[in-house]
């Protein structure tokens, strides 16, 4: 009873939202007195015409490929975590806090711990609103939202009151210690005679990024609890009808949502800063949103859309740069990215199915 | 604290919970429809530039403040055509909207005024004069009444008062009219409604329109009576400190207003001391920051008293399946 094929849900929506959403950020950039040709063109050479533009693309890509994740873990038990800014954030705590109070003797241990630290956190930070929703009947998305809030409220105040260091005015953590520092992708490829740009950000974090991206593929296509998941979002009665929990399902998806957006900290706050700045995140749960809606939930459709949303920030970072286009570009991008790919799915969806059946019909 | 002090800070509070009170009936009459709306935030930014913007180009508030109700009411037209006409996830709409708002505001500002990302200051006819009420200057110096009548009650903008008067407004509109009986139904039960003859989609987007425009005025406040112009993300999270106001009032007007004077208060406090001594016990500001999204949680998990949304809220009506 498919309307249409696969590949056409899969890709050609995705496609022609993206188009949609092109077109109307052309038509903003001619607006405002800029030629989009141009624009396009500068974004390209900036993010990806040198190694140095990779390694931002990729350094951004990374926080989006944690974020993107962990709403499409969400979504796929049908819920809508809003909340991956603040568990983020929670994982930079995390992090600092892993990296500021311990001796580590390398940086591969020190990342282990760092990845559990900030999982555990993040998780944490979700697990509230999962228990609200679960058993309270409290609405994820709102629980979510007001968690974002109190966890920069409480971040302001561990970096302004607890862990600010004596005699600093700037409300940030100590610089972690040398040992702590990940390798980055200049000092990863230097060895195999690939020479990558020293001043990007991008480090081993990526290749977590992209553990990730399999681990989530396995576990929610290929694992029981996946399975569960996935009904659950399903149809929810029929799930319980198979005896699966939801109140079970709906802690243990958000909790490894929160997870998933805590484990960026690893990059934003140990690979990049090395410190755990105020506003950590820079926004980069939000984006999750629109990377997960764009790569339809899928682990591999989220790595694609990260590394468009990766492309995009540089970009317009360079844009900002040279041209009269600030960088707030983006943001609306990311709006009509959301917009096209999640509220008006339907406005592309619908004519697309008509389009295919009546083509059924004609061979038919 | 003295007596002036007090006066004072209910004075800010009065104006802290204004653009939350308009925000926050904003919300009630979309969400009682059945629409929910997490894109308050953006709509008051929205109209919290251009009202700025008209202003500062025209010179005239009033100019400037229908501009912003015009383009809140753009945003509110495109949220019901993503949750209404297409059926859409009404929450992504709302996150679509906050961020293009974030995003074209800033954008159109460097364009049309290259300071940063905001607009001129206002003065004169381009702001929202307080309007003194008669005889508060001779009435000052009285004892305990004076300051009340002349502080408290005089010199608001007029937008202010507004606000307050929205309140009865929206509650006679809501429990008392055949408009707000079939608005609070079409939150419940919308087939209910379409049965008895009525359209639910008309209603909705009536619903949201009159959201659009309580925005626009909320963010034409902040830009023009509370601060002298727009400045980038001024909105500051208060569409959410409204929303998180609406379920504290379980979607209720009069309570509404008691949530938003509340919310209102703590802003003031925060932005008037900023860490409070309370015998040997220190609150950090951080606390009254997060303190009204606390309190919501608390009142979303139904430990006081338990917040029961609007049953149809979130849900696009389908009308034959």
């Amino acid at each position: 009873m498919d309307k249409m094929p696969k590949w056409a849900d899969v890709v050609l929506i995705p496609l022609i939202s993206l188009l949609l959403a092109a077109i109307l950020s052309a038509l903003v950039i001619l607006a405002i007195g800029e030629n989009p040709a141009e624009a396009v063109n500068l974004m390209v050479t900036g993010a990806l015409g040198s190694t140095y533009g990779w390694g931002y693309t990729l350094y951004y890509a990374t926080n989006f490929m944690f974020t993107g994740l962990a709403v499409a873990v969400a979504f796929h038990a049908r819920m809508f975590n809003i909340g991956g800014e603040g568990q983020a954030m929670l994982g930079g705590l995390g992090v600092a806090i892993v990296c500021l109070y311990v001796d580590w003797p390398h940086w591969s241990i020190a990342l282990l711990a760092a990845c559990a630290a900030s999982m555990m956190f993040g998780a944490a930070w979700a697990a509230i609103p999962a228990y609200l929703q679960a058993k309270r009947g409290s609405h994820i998305v709102i629980t979510t939202i007001m968690f974002n809030f109190i966890a920069a409220a409480f971040l302001n105040y561990m970096l302004v009151n607890v862990m600010r260091p004596e005699g600093s005015m700037d409300p940030a953590t100590a610089r972690f210690s040398e040992t702590v520092h990940l390798p980055t992708l200049h000092e990863l490829l230097a060895p195999i005679g690939i020479n990558f740009s020293k001043a990007a950000p991008a480090n081993i974090s990526l290749l977590v990024a992209i553990l990730a991206c399999f681990v989530v593929w396995a576990l929610i296509w290929r694992t029981r609890l996946g399975y569960e998941i996935r009904s659950y979002g399903k149809t929810e009665t029929g799930a319980v009808y198979a005896g699966i929990s939801p109140v079970r399902i709906t802690i243990v998806a958000m909790l490894i949502s929160g997870a998933l957006a805590g484990l960026m900290a690893i990059n934003n706050v140990m690979g990049e800063a090395e410190r755990l700045v105020l506003n950590s995140t820079e926004g980069a749960g939000f984006i999750g949103i629109a990377v997960a809606l764009m790569g339809r939930s899928h682990p591999f459709g989220v790595f694609l859309a990260a590394i468009l949303f990766g492309f995009l920030y540089q970009g317009g970072a360079e844009l900002a740069l040279w041209t009269s286009i600030p960088r707030e570009l983006i943001v609306v991008i990311q709006a009509l990215v959301i917009l096209f790919t999640g509220a008006l799915d339907n406005m592309v969806r619908t004519p697309l199915e008509k389009l295919f059946l009546s083509l059924r019909k004609g061979s038919a | 604290m003295d007596f002036l002090t007090l006066i004072q800070i209910f004075d800010s509070t009065i104006r802290l919970a204004t653009p939350l009170l308009l925000a926050c009936l904003a919300g009630l009459y979309s969400e009682r429809a059945g629409i929910f709306d997490i894109g308050l935030e953006g709509k008051m930014l929205m109209a919290a530039f251009f009202s700025a913007a008209i202003a500062a180009v025209s010179g005239s508030v009033w100019l400037g403040l229908l501009a912003g109700i015009a383009s809140s009411l753009l945003l509110s037209g495109l949220h019901g055509l993503a949750s209404i006409t297409f059926r859409g996830n009404q929450l992504i709409s709302g996150v679509a909207i906050n961020f293009l708002a974030a995003g074209m505001t800033v954008l159109v500002a460097q364009d049309w005024f290259q300071q940063g990302g905001r607009t001129p200051s206002l003065f004169g006819g381009g702001r929202f004069p307080p309007i003194k009420w008669p005889f508060a200057d001779a009435l000052s110096d009285v004892p305990v009444i004076g300051p009340i009548y002349s502080e408290l009650l005089s010199g608001h903008s007029i937008l202010v008062y507004v606000a307050l008067l929205a309140v009865p407004a929206t509650w006679w509109v809501l429990y008392r009219t055949r408009f707000g009986l079939r608005l609070r139904a079409v939150g419940e039960n919308p087939a209910a409604v379409d049965t008895a003859g009525v359209s639910v989609v008309g209603l909705r987007y009536a619903a949201v329109a009159i959201c659009g425009v309580l925005c626009g005025i909320a963010g034409a406040y902040l830009a023009t009576a509370l601060q002298a112009g727009f400045v980038k993300d001024m909105t500051a999270g208060r569409g959410f400190i409204a929303l998180a106001a609406l379920i504290f009032a379980k979607w209720r007007p009069w309570q509404a207003m008691g949530a938003c004077l509340l919310f209102g208060l703590l802003q003031a406090v925060a932005l008037r001391f900023q860490n409070i001594d309370l015998g040997g016990v220190t609150i950090p500001v951080q606390v009254m920051d997060a303190l009204p999204y606390v309190l919501t949680v608390v009142i979303l998990a139904g430990f006081v008293g338990k917040a029961i949304p609007p049953r149809a809220g979130g849900e696009p009506y389908v009308k034959e399946r």
